[in-house]
């Protein structure tokens, strides 16, 4: 856990599987070259980044907010004109087959 | 250039049209852009506006729209419909616009005439505009080095003279650095004046649109015509949100001396020094203050851009638009694409911010980062108590040379005085403060001053007296 990491002083490190962990976790396939660019990269931004803690010691306890916090409503109603944007999204898309999106099967099924 | 104010003065006069106008933008993007790769595409049709703009005027003169036959620039990560939005990245490469960013919107209604769209640090990530998948902009001003960013093709396009005012995006920083780098007045709203919806994601709690351009006024003129609540984002804001801060006749300035220490280089110093002389001499009180964790604002940053940014750019999927790459799998095409479509810079942010939001480490820094913008935010509403404005340069240093700032944290440090300003939600403005010698040519540096929430007519009140009456 992060807190035995910064007694250790070792909360910037980042080793090359902690670097394939995230690339799976954010869907991009990194080159070998990347993975080891990344792994110096994001330990000296690691390390930079950690001086966070100057401002906020471990022990404050506050619950962060952002900016002005206000509701905003509308009415539950249809704003858009029927088929007022369906033919242009539809011609961004990589695949199509008549007015649907296709997409690669997601359930690997075993017979 | 003419500014703004002074085209459409000519415009009613007769003086000059929209057509002649349009005509030699045109021609100086012919000219130039082949150098300076400031625009990414070129609107030809503006020629057919400007038709019916000169006409316009003709025939109802003032009685016009306020921009009306006014060449803009658009930063091309925001949505102009029927057009290329691509973020300068190959992800967007062949991406249109399905329709238009409010603020788009709001020029048209206001008659102005999109002439192309400028180039980027993709995705505005990005302190040079060296971020681009098609290829960096070059400073007008020296074409070794940098325009800076991300907003860098919207400086350059108006630092060599092709339009009055360009429409840029400002998440830490991405206005007002190249506005300094290119001698341009530059404007960071209060966070909430203008609506993001149209605009690309980067950091959804930082991102504000605003303009460059060559004076205050203009810079005030297209705030308030972009400006205003937006059904669309329900994170703008009213009148009444803040309350309201009044003009005075003379104000009082706050300086942070000991931020100033880190990394200014000497003779930017020197500007600055010269330029708070200048309001002193002007009448103007100016003070000491201190402002420990505004200073440590980089880091705070650093933590809450990128868990942003991994959490925007989740939608790039190579499946509803963009760039796709045949895959196995529905997992194998999300890899693929992303990896193709993604340059260096973009893919360390979202692997830092996916890093900074996963579990175990939430605590440690995404939630540290977010109590210090709290904490930062209430240093900041007590300095305001006792002084109208902070003053600081808007970057350490002048424009660098192309490839000069290779490591990342290097690049990085650019922004110590910019970002908190949208950690905070301030408004900031940035106009040049002076000149400094690099190479035997003087290149531009920008002073920044940071008002209160909603201090936007504050900020012009004051811009206006000091750099448009110079």
């Amino acid at each position: 856990m992060w807190q035995d990491k910064v007694q250790s002083g070792m909360l910037g490190l980042m080793k090359k599987e902690d670097i394939e962990q995230l690339a799976t976790l954010a869907r991009i396939r990194l080159t070998e070259q990347e993975k080891a660019n990344f792994e110096g990269d994001l330990s000296s931004i690691m390390e930079y980044v950690s001086t966070v803690s100057d401002i906020v010691s471990d022990d404050v306890k506050t619950n962060p907010e952002i900016g002005v916090v206000h509701n905003v409503f509308r009415q539950d109603e249809v704003t858009n004109a029927p088929d007022q944007y369906t033919r242009d999204v539809l011609a961004e898309m990589p695949a199509t087959d008549g007015r649907y999106m296709k997409v690669k099967k997601i359930l690997q099924i075993e017979d | 250039m003419d500014t703004v104010k002074d085209l459409r003065k000519k415009f009613i006069a007769g003086e000059t049209t929209p057509l002649e106008v349009i005509t030699s933008a045109l021609k100086i993007i012919k000219e130039k852009n082949g150098e300076i790769n400031a625009f990414l595409h070129v609107y030809e049709e503006a020629l057919k506006e400007a038709e019916e703009a000169t006409k316009m005027y003709q025939e109802k003169g003032v009685d016009t729209p306020a921009l009306l036959g006014i060449p803009v620039a658009l930063k091309n990560n925001i949505l102009l419909k029927g057009k290329k939005a691509t973020g300068a990245s190959k992800i967007l490469e062949n991406y249109t616009a399905v329709y238009d960013a409010t603020i788009v919107k709001r020029l048209k209604e206001a008659g102005a005439i999109f002439i192309g769209a400028t180039n980027m640090d993709e995705f505005a990530m990005g302190g040079s505009t060296e971020n681009s998948a098609f290829g960096p902009t070059k400073n007008p001003v020296d074409t070794s080095r940098v325009p800076g960013g991300s907003s860098g093709g919207s400086a350059a396009a108006v630092a060599m003279g092709a339009v009055p005012v360009a429409i840029g995006t400002d998440t830490g920083g991405s206005i007002r650095q190249p506005a300094s780098y290119c001698g341009l007045v530059g404007y960071k709203p209060t966070y909430g004046a203008v609506s993001r919806y149209g605009l690309m994601a980067m950091g959804s709690s930082l991102d504000q649109a605003g303009p460059l351009t060559n004076s205050v006024a203009d810079a005030e003129l297209v705030h308030q015509i972009i400006s205003g609540q937006d059904e669309m984002d329900a994170t703008t804001i009213s009148a009444t949100t803040y309350p309201k801060i009044p003009l005075k006749e003379k104000y009082t300035f706050g300086v942070p001396k000991r931020f100033l220490s880190e990394g200014v280089e000497p003779d930017v110093l020197e500007a600055f020094e010269k330029h708070v002389a200048e309001l002193k001499s002007a009448g103007h009180e100016v003070i000491d203050i201190e402002l420990p964790l505004f200073e440590k604002g980089l880091a705070a940053y650093y933590i809450v851009m990128p868990a942003e940014v991994s959490s925007n750019l989740a939608r790039y999927d190579g499946i509803r638009y963009g760039l796709s790459v045949e895959g196995e799998s529905l997992l194998d095409v999300y890899e693929k694409s992303r990896a193709e479509g993604f340059g260096q810079e973009v893919k360390r942010r979202i692997l830092l911010g996916t890093h900074v939001l996963s579990s175990g480490y939430y605590d440690a820094y995404y939630g540290k980062a977010e109590i210090a913008r709290k904490k930062m935010r209430e240093e900041l509403a007590e300095t305001f108590k006792k002084v109208d404005f902070i003053l600081t340069p808007t970057a350490p240093t002048p424009a660098f040379k192309l490839g000069e700032k290779a490591e990342p944290l290097s690049m990085y440090r650019q922004d110590i005085f910019t970002v908190p300003v949208n950690l905070t939600g301030v408004p900031a403005l940035t106009f040049p403060m002076g000149t400094v010698e690099r190479d035997g040519i003087r290149l531009p540096v920008g002073v920044q001053y940071i008002g209160p929430h909603g201090g936007d007519a504050r900020l012009f009140d004051i811009g206006k007296s000091v750099y448009d009456k110079r």
